[in-house]
């Protein structure tokens, strides 16, 4: 779409010099002012923004708390708590930045289901799926590292069997553990490369979130219908139509990050971060944090050896796989249409895997013992199914609803057609 | 959508509530435990609960004198200086001559000796023990945690649907509820058949067993207040259990300030943001 002519006419003497040279300003307009977008885009599809607001926020705060912040092991958590105590704002900052996180996370779940739901990941945009996906995998290294810094006892305790995972891997286990670590154990030189690579590893998901807009903008964004832009009527401008829309959504999240910050900022945390990591007192329960809990049920939901396979690789392999199983969505999806509101059976499914994945995710947070085990396993089999069952089969056997001819049509159909005037659609254009 | 949705909550619930049920069946054997603490702390009401909480200045210099004259024999408090009791409403010269009933440990000189001065306000609260291992080795075996942030170091499980509804409620007191509980809940007589080891003290409150290192530290009459408020054990749990919830979070008040001005501020600006953009799409069908 954008792959088309450019629409910027550059009106003053330093605009012409400038586009002459380097045509950012250009880049600009035909990105975020005239690049049409869907006129049927409903809220799901704010979280985009939200996230790029979210990466910049981590950022701001994160290199401000890395002023005052000292990454050695005798001084890491005293200086996190100087900073909560007497830095100006400090507890401001630290909170902003460890609630963040977790609104991160909040938001690239939503974004990540939302293109389960319609389909985002179909051809033409499966490199745009699988950027997202090295985005959401960086964003959990990133995460997993920050929450070692402030040393206490869920950070030591939380690398120490995040980091074991590798070992249970055959002959390259414990290399890659050692490297990980700096050394045989968690120990001081992790947490200096855990800062080093935590403070990198941001710019590096901002580089790939370039290239994650680049490819949406050569593709154009998905709609609710699943239908592909055919006509100037399916689409409006994105200043001001998508601009103000983001906005209002952007503001509305901010209420919600807002709410935790300033009322309930342990309540995502874990009690046992406040003690100073100890390597001679395993905390009664080590538990990840919350945006990491289905992963964790699902390692542990593997009790039993495969073969040659033993529990301990299983779990780890089942982890891993649970994420990599992400980048064959576009190829596991075998259906014709794109959107699930077209899919009765492969919409009722979808929710039955956010549902399994919220029950994952709290079965993460229980001790691995009695029916917590049995309930993983029928968890964990279903996010296997879903994936590598229901959406090939489903897209051969499914019989999808009618589809609209066009966006136009679909939109209009539900403003209960005549009730439009027809000069309406036509009507972002002359305003854009 | 709206059945399916409605119809897997239900489900969803449902086995959750079965599952539940099924677990708290599970835990059986009075006299030998396996989930900890046995009873769960009591809601108490604390003037710092809640959107618009702040401290009690009385309550929280009733709780520094309990400290003070009880707690800090065992516990360090490492990281809250003399400077900051003047937010406890003293003034500067009774925090200068507070810091200076204190002997801190200074040095070396430029004779390279160690010397011992009055603590000065810019100083933090000296501890009983030189390291943590002495501190064990006083405490048969368990050193006594520092205090600086006890009170967000522990937080007693709130189970589930609880831990829910804690966010609309905004619950965020579990800590000083904690302290609290364990601090009247010594007096209970263990369960027939339960073995307690040598050298510790039943306390069905206890996050992390069924009795711990502390002997009962605190009863009625043990601490005079000047205030008129009651010499019991109850108040100088909860003076106390205040006390060292304004010194893990010393900046409650500030954040919840701050916090109502953010909110407002967002809220009229949603609504402002809201008003533009229907204008926007006014002419748009979408
Ligand atoms: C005689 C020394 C001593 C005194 C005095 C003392 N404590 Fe303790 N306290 C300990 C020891 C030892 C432990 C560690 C117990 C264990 O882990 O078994 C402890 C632990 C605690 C804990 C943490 C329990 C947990 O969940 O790990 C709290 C809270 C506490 N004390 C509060 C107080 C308060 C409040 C006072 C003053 C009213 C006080 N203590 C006075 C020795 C003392
Ligand atoms: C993708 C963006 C980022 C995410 C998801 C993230 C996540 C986290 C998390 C979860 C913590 C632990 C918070 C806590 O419990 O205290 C943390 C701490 C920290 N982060 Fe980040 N971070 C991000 C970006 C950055 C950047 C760009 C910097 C520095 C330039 C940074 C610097 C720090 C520092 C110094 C700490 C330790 C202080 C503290 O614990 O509060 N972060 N981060």
């Amino acid at each position: 779409m954008s792959g088309g002519h450019s629409t910027y006419t550059p009106s003053t003497g330093i605009e012409k010099w400038i586009d002459a040279r380097l045509p950012l300003p250009r880049l600009v307009y035909d990105s975020f002012i005239a690049y049409p977008v869907p006129r049927n885009l409903n809220y799901a599809y704010t979280f985009g923004g939200i996230l790029a607001i979210m990466l910049v926020s981590q950022i701001l705060t994160g290199v401000v708390l890395a002023m005052h912040y000292a990454s050695a092991t005798s001084l890491a958590f005293d200086s996190v708590e100087k900073i909560m105590r007497d830095v100006n704002s400090g507890w401001l900052l630290r909170y902003m930045h460890a609630n963040g996180a977790s609104m991160f996370f909040v938001a690239v779940y939503i974004h990540i289901f939302r293109g389960l739901y319609y389909g985002s990941y179909k051809a033409p945009r499966e490199l745009l799926w699988i950027l997202g996906v090295i985005i959401y995998l960086l964003m959990m290294a990133t995460a997993f590292m920050g929450y070692v810094l402030p040393w206490g006892q869920m950070s030591f305790w939380g690398a120490t069997v995040i980091t074991g995972f590798f070992t249970a891997f055959p002959i390259i286990g414990d290399p890659i553990q050692q490297l990980l670590l700096g050394g045989f154990a968690v120990d001081n030189p992790t947490l200096n490369r855990f800062f080093s690579l935590h403070y990198l590893l941001p710019f590096m998901i901002a580089g790939v979130v370039v290239l994650h807009v680049w490819a949406l903008h050569v593709t154009g964004q998905t709609n609710p219908t699943g239908i592909e832009v055919k006509s100037k009527t399916d689409t409006v401008p994105f200043t001001p139509y998508a601009t103000v829309k983001d906005g209002f959504a952007m503001v509305l999240f901010f209420i919600l990050f807002a709410y935790f910050i300033f009322y309930m900022p342990n309540y995502l945390g874990h009690p046992d971060n406040y003690i100073p990591a100890d390597s001679l007192k395993t905390p009664a329960h080590i538990v990840p944090e919350w945006y990491f809990l289905p992963f964790y049920a699902m390692l542990r939901a593997i009790t039993f050896n495969i073969g040659p396979i033993d529990s301990k690789l299983g779990g780890v392999l089942t982890m891993f796989g649970s994420i990599a199983i992400l980048f064959l969505v576009p190829w596991l999806d075998t259906s014709k249409v794109r959107s699930a509101v077209y899919r009765p059976w492969y919409k009722l499914f979808f929710w039955l895997f956010v549902a399994d994945a919220i029950l994952l995710g709290w079965l993460g947070s229980r001790p691995a013992e009695g029916v917590y085990v049995v309930m993983a396993q029928m968890a964990t089999l279903y996010y296997f199914v879903f994936f590598l069952v229901i959406m090939p089969v489903l897209g051969l056997i499914e019989t999808p609803k009618r589809l609209p001819n066009s966006i136009t049509e679909a939109v209009l159909a539900k403003s209960k057609g005549g009730a439009v005037p027809a000069g309406a659609t036509a009507a972002p254009e002359t305003k854009g | 959508m709206k059945t399916i949705l409605t119809g897997l909550a239900t489900l969803g619930f449902g086995v959750m509530l079965t599952v539940g049920g099924a677990l708290a069946q599970e835990q059986h054997s009075e006299a030998e435990p396996t989930h900890f603490p046995i009873e769960k702390p009591h809601q108490e009401s604390w003037s710092f609960a809640g959107p618009f909480g702040t401290y009690d200045k009385g309550q929280l210099q009733r709780g520094l004198k309990v400290y003070k004259e009880v707690c800090s024999s065992c516990h360090s408090m490492k990281l809250v200086a003399f400077r900051s009791l003047e937010e406890l409403g003293y003034t500067e010269d009774q925090v200068k001559a507070l810091a200076a009933e204190y002997d801190i440990q200074d040095g070396p000189n430029a004779d390279g000796e160690m010397f011992t001065r009055k603590g000065i306000p810019t100083d933090y609260f000296p501890s009983p023990f030189p390291n943590d291992a002495a501190a064990a080795a006083s405490n048969g075996g368990a050193a006594p945690p520092d205090f600086s942030l006890i009170a967000k170091a522990r937080a007693v499980e709130r189970g589930f649907p609880t831990f829910i509804f804690d966010i609309f409620t905004q619950y965020a007191e579990a800590g000083p509820d904690y302290i609290h509980a364990l601090l009247t809940g010594y007096d209970h007589t263990p369960p027939e058949g339960m073995e307690i080891p040598e050298g510790t003290h039943y306390n069905p409150y206890f996050i992390a067993g069924k009795s711990l290192a502390m002997p009962k530290p605190i009863d009625d009459g043990q601490v005079t207040y000047d205030d008129g408020s009651p010499e019991t054990l109850d108040q100088y749990s909860r003076d106390v259990s205040a006390f060292l919830m304004w010194a893990a979070e010393p900046h409650l008040e500030a954040r919840k300030r701050t916090g109502f001005r953010v909110m407002v501020f967002l809220v009229l600006f949603a609504g402002l943001v809201y008003l533009v953009k229907r204008r926007v799409w006014a002419n748009v069908a979408h």
